[in-house]
C-alpha cells in the first residue's frame, strides 16, 4: 500500500494533470480505513449486544454509549495508522525521487486524508436519510423532532468539516510530535460525538460542534502557514480586483 | 528491433516512454484481418491487463542491452526511468479505471433501486439448474454449491474449447461467434432493458419510435465496438454493454448462487492466470508465440497508445519488441474471462477492439492505456448490484462494497507495478467485496441503524 500512495504522490510530480490523482486514490484508501475502523466497532459493539439482556433499557443505552466512544477511539487509532503508513510512502518517495524532495506534502496528505475520513463518514450517516426523504412519509409523526433532517444535514456537515480539520491537526501533531495536539484532537471528536447525546436538544449539540469547528479551522489555518495577515490580504485583494494572492 | 532501438537511441527520455509504451501495448491492430486474430485472442486477453508497469521494464533494459555503446550506464539509468515510470503510470492507471468501474457500478446500482423488473425472481439460467426453494438451509446450501459447480464447470469448458480454437487458428468461427454474442446483446437486452425502464416510469412509446431508437443504438454500437469509432463512444457502449450483462445475471442468479460463484470466480481466476498450466495463460503464450496481439475484443481500454510514423515498420517492431518483452515477462494479468461463461450463458459478447482504430500514423498525445477485460466489470458490478438489491434497502452496504472493490483495484494495480508479473484482477476486489458486504449487512447496519434512530454521531 505504501508503493500505492507512492505512486499517487509520484504521479502529481510528473505530469501536471496528474495533480487529481493523488487525492482521488487517497481518498478512497482513507475510506476504507475509516471503513475497517467502524467495521471493527461495530463487531465489538454487536457482540456486547448478543451477549447482554436485549430488555434492559440503561444496559443497552450504556452499551450505546460505550459503543460510540468505543468507535471514536478507533477511528483516531485508524487515522495514526494511516499517518504511518503515509510516512513511509513518502519516504519511499523521496528515495525515488531525482532531486531528493517530496511531490507532495505531508500537509497535503492531511487534507486529502481528513476529507477521505470526513467524506466516508457523512456519506455513511447521511445516505439512508437522503434515501428515506425521498419517499412519503411525514417526519416527526410520532412526536418526535420535525427537524430530524434537517439538523442530520448541519450535524453531518459540522462533522465533514471537523474531520478534515483534525486530519491537519492531528499530523501535525505526529509531525511534530506534540503529543497534545494529538490528545486534543481525540478530545474533541470525543465531545462532539459525546455532545450528540444531547440530541434531540439540538441547542446542546449542534451550537457547540459549529463552535468547535470554528475553532478547529482557526488552529489548523495556522497551523498550515496562514495568518491573520494573510486572510486580510486575501480578503482585501479580492475586494480591491487584483489579482488575488492566495490567503495560505 | 532495428527501428525500435533506433528510435530509443535517438532520444532520451520521450523515447524510453515511447518504445516502452510501444512494446508494453498490444500492437493496434493495423487491418481488419488482424482485429479477428485479436478477437480470437479476446478472451485470454480478457486478462490482459495494464502492462503498464509489467512491460515496460523488460524493453528498457533489453533495449538497453542491445543498443551497445554506453550500455551499462544506460542501463541503471533505464532502470530508474523505468521505476519512475512504472510509479508514474500506475497511479494514472489507477484513476483511469476508477472512473469506467464506477460508472458502470452506478448504472447498475440506478437500475436495481429503480426498476423492479430485475429484482424479480422469474426463473433461473439453464446454468443453475438448482432451484434454491428449499425447505431447510443445509439443502439451499448444497444447491448453491451445485449450482456453482456447474457454472463454473461451464466457464472452464467453454475457456479451453476456446483455447483449443485459438490454437487450431479457427479464427472465423470466434469472429463470429463474438459478432453474434454483441448483436444479443446491443439488440436484444436493450429493447428488454428500455422496455422496463418505460415500463417504470409509465412512459408511452410507440413501436416506429423504438425501432429507430434501437436499431441505431445497436448499429453504432456493432460499429464501435468492431470496427472504428471514437474512444468515448467505445468506452460508453462497453460499460453499458457490461451493465447490461450484469443487470441479467442479477436476475438469473439466485440468491445464495450468486455469492458463492462471486466467491468460486476468483478463486478460479486466481488458479486459471497463476498456474503454470492454467487455460488463461495457455492462451496468452500461444498468442505470445504466434506474436499476435492477444485478444483485442472483450476489453476496456481508457486510452489509445499511438506510435509516431510507426505505419509499416510499426508490425515489424512489434514483433520483435513483443518478443523481448515476451520472454523477458511471465504473462500478463490476467483479467477474467467469465466472457467465454457469459457469452455462452446467454450467447452475449462484447468483443472490443483495443485500439479504436485509426492508423498508426497518427501520432497523438502517448497516451498510456490501460486495459480491463469486461469480465472483470461484469463481475464488480454483479457484486455491488446484488448488495444494492438484496442489503435490505440499506445504502450502506452498496457504498461499503463499491469502496471495496475500488481499493480491490487499486491494490491489484499496485502488486502489478510491484510485482511486474500477471496478476489476476478479481481476486482482492471480490475478496474485500464480499467481506465487506457480509460484514456490513449483519454488523454494521444495526449499529448504524441504532445510532440514526437516537440520532448519535461517531
Amino acid at each position: 500500500m505504501a508503493q500505492g500512495l507512492g505512486t499517487a504522490a509520484r504521479a502529481q510530480h510528473s505530469r501536471g494533470s496528474g495533480t487529481a490523482l493523488v487525492p482521488a486514490s487517497s481518498v478512497s484508501f482513507r475510506a476504507f480505513f475509516w471503513l475497517v475502523s467502524l467495521l471493527l466497532s461495530s463487531l465489538i459493539w454487536f457482540i456486547a449486544v448478543k451477549a447482554s439482556d436485549p430488555q434492559d433499557e440503561r444496559l443497552q443505552k450504556g452499551l450505546l454509549i460505550f459503543g460510540v466512544m468505543f468507535s471514536v477511539l478507533l477511528q483516531e487509532a485508524f487515522r495514526f495508522l494511516y499517518y504511518k503508513l503515509l510516512r513511509k510512502a513518502i519516504e519511499g518517495l523521496v528515495a525515488l525521487s531525482e532531486d531528493g524532495c517530496s511531490p507532495i506534502s505531508i500537509q497535503q496528505m492531511a487534507y486529502v486524508a481528513g476529507v477521505g475520513f470526513g467524506l466516508m463518514s457523512g456519506a455513511f450517516s447521511m445516505i439512508n436519510l437522503l434515501a428515506d426523504a425521498l419517499g412519503p412519509g411525514t417526519v416527526g409523526i410520532h412526536g418526535d423532532s420535525q427537524l430530524y433532517f434537517l439538523t442530520s444535514a448541519f450535524m453531518t456537515m459540522v462533522l465533514i468539516f471537523l474531520h478534515t480539520f483534525w486530519g491537519i491537526l492531528f499530523f501535525h501533531g505526529c509531525e511534530h510530535r506534540r503529543w497534545w495536539e494529538i490528545a486534543a484532537v481525540i478530545i474533541m471528536h470525543l465531545t462532539v460525538s459525546g455532545l450528540s447525546f444531547c440530541n434531540p436538544l439540538y441547542v446542546g449539540s449542534l451550537v457547540p460542534s459549529y463552535l468547535l469547528m470554528a475553532a478547529a479551522a482557526a488552529w489548523a489555518y495556522v497551523l498550515s502557514g496562514g495568518s491573520a495577515q494573510n486572510l486580510r490580504r486575501f480578503l482585501l485583494c479580492l475586494r480591491s480586483g487584483a489579482s488575488p494572492q492566495p490567503g495560505s | 528491433m532495428i527501428t525500435f532501438m533506433n528510435n530509443s537511441d535517438s532520444e532520451e527520455e520521450p523515447c524510453n516512454e515511447r518504445t516502452s509504451l510501444m512494446s508494453a501495448e498490444s500492437p493496434p491492430v493495423p487491418s481488419y484481418q488482424d482485429g479477428l486474430q485479436a478477437s480470437a485472442a479476446g478472451e485470454a486477453q480478457a486478462h490482459r491487463k495494464r502492462r503498464a508497469g509489467s512491460s515496460r521494464g523488460p524493453n528498457n533494459i533489453a533495449g538497453g542491452e542491445m543498443s551497445g555503446s554506453g550500455v551499462p550506464v544506460r542501463e541503471s539509468a533505464l532502470e530508474n526511468e523505468e521505476e519512475e515510470l512504472t510509479l508514474k503510470y500506475g497511479a494514472k492507471h489507477v484513476i483511469m479505471l476508477f472512473v469506467p468501474v464506477t460508472l458502470c457500478m452506478i448504472v447498475v446500482v440506478a437500475t436495481i433501486k429503480s426498476v423492479r423488473f430485475y429484482t424479480e425472481k422469474n426463473g433461473q439460467l439453464i446454468y443453475t439448474p438448482f432451484s434454491e426453494d428449499t425447505p431447510s438451509v443445509g439443502q439451499r446450501l448444497l444447491n448453491s454449491v451445485l449450482n456453482t459447480i456447474v457454472m463454473i464447470s461451464v466457464i472452464i469448458v467453454m475457456t479451453v474449447f476456446l483455447v483449443l480454437l485459438y490454437k487450431y487458428r479457427c479464427y472465423k468461427f470466434i469472429h463470429g461467434w463474438l459478432i453474434l454474442s454483441s448483436l444479443m446483446l446491443l439488440f436484444l437486452f436493450t429493447y428488454i432493458y428500455l422496455g422496463e425502464v418505460l415500463k417504470t416510469y409509465n412512459v408511452a412509446m410507440d413501436y416506429p419510435t423504438l425501432f429507430i431508437v434501437i436499431w441505431n443504438f445497436g448499429a453504432v454500437g456493432m460499429i464501435c465496438i468492431h470496427w472504428k469509432g471514437p474512444l468515448q463512444l467505445q468506452q460508453a457502449y462497453l460499460i453499458m454493454i457490461s451493465a447490461l450483462m450484469a443487470l441479467v445475471f442479477i436476475k438469473y442468479l439466485p440468491e445464495w448462487s450468486a455469492w458463492v460463484i462471486l466467491g468460486a470466480i476468483s478463486i478460479y481466476d486466481l488458479m486459471a492466470v497463476l498456474c503454470p498450466k492454467g487455460p488463461l495463460r495457455m492462451l496468452v503464450e500461444t498468442a505470445q508465440e504466434r506474436n499476435e496481439p492477444i485478444f483485442p475484443a472483450l476489453i476496456y481500454s481508457s486510452a489509445m497508445m499511438w506510435t509516431v510514423g510507426m505505419a509499416k515498420p510499426d508490425t515489424a517492431a512489434r514483433g520483435p519488441s513483443q518478443q523481448t518483452w515476451d520472454a523477458a515477462e511471465d504473462g500478463r494479468e490476467h483479467l477474467r474471462s467469465p466472457s467465454h461463461a457469459e457469452s455462452q450463458m446467454s450467447e452475449t459478447r462484447s468483443p472490443v477492439p483495443t485500439h479504436p482504430i485509426t492508423s498508426l500514423e497518427e501520432l497523438e498525445e502517448e497516451e498510456r492505456g490501460v486495459k480491463l477485460g469486461l469480465g472483470d466489470f461484469i463481475f464488480y458490478s454483479v457484486l455491488v448490484g446484488k448488495a444494492a438489491a438484496t442489503a435490505s434497502g440499506d445504502w450502506n452496504t452498496t457504498l461499503a462494497c463499491f469502496v471495496a472493490i475500488l481499493i480491490g483495484l487499486c491494490l491489484t494495480l499496485l502488486l502489478l507495478a510491484v510485482f511486474k508479473k500477471a496478476l489476476p484482477a478479481l481476486p482482492i476486489s471480490i475478496t474485500f467485496g464480499l467481506i465487506f458486504y457480509f460484514s456490513t449487512d449483519n454488523l454494521v447496519r444495526p449499529f448504524m441503524d441504532t445510532l440514526a434512530s437516537h440520532q448519535l454521531y461517531i
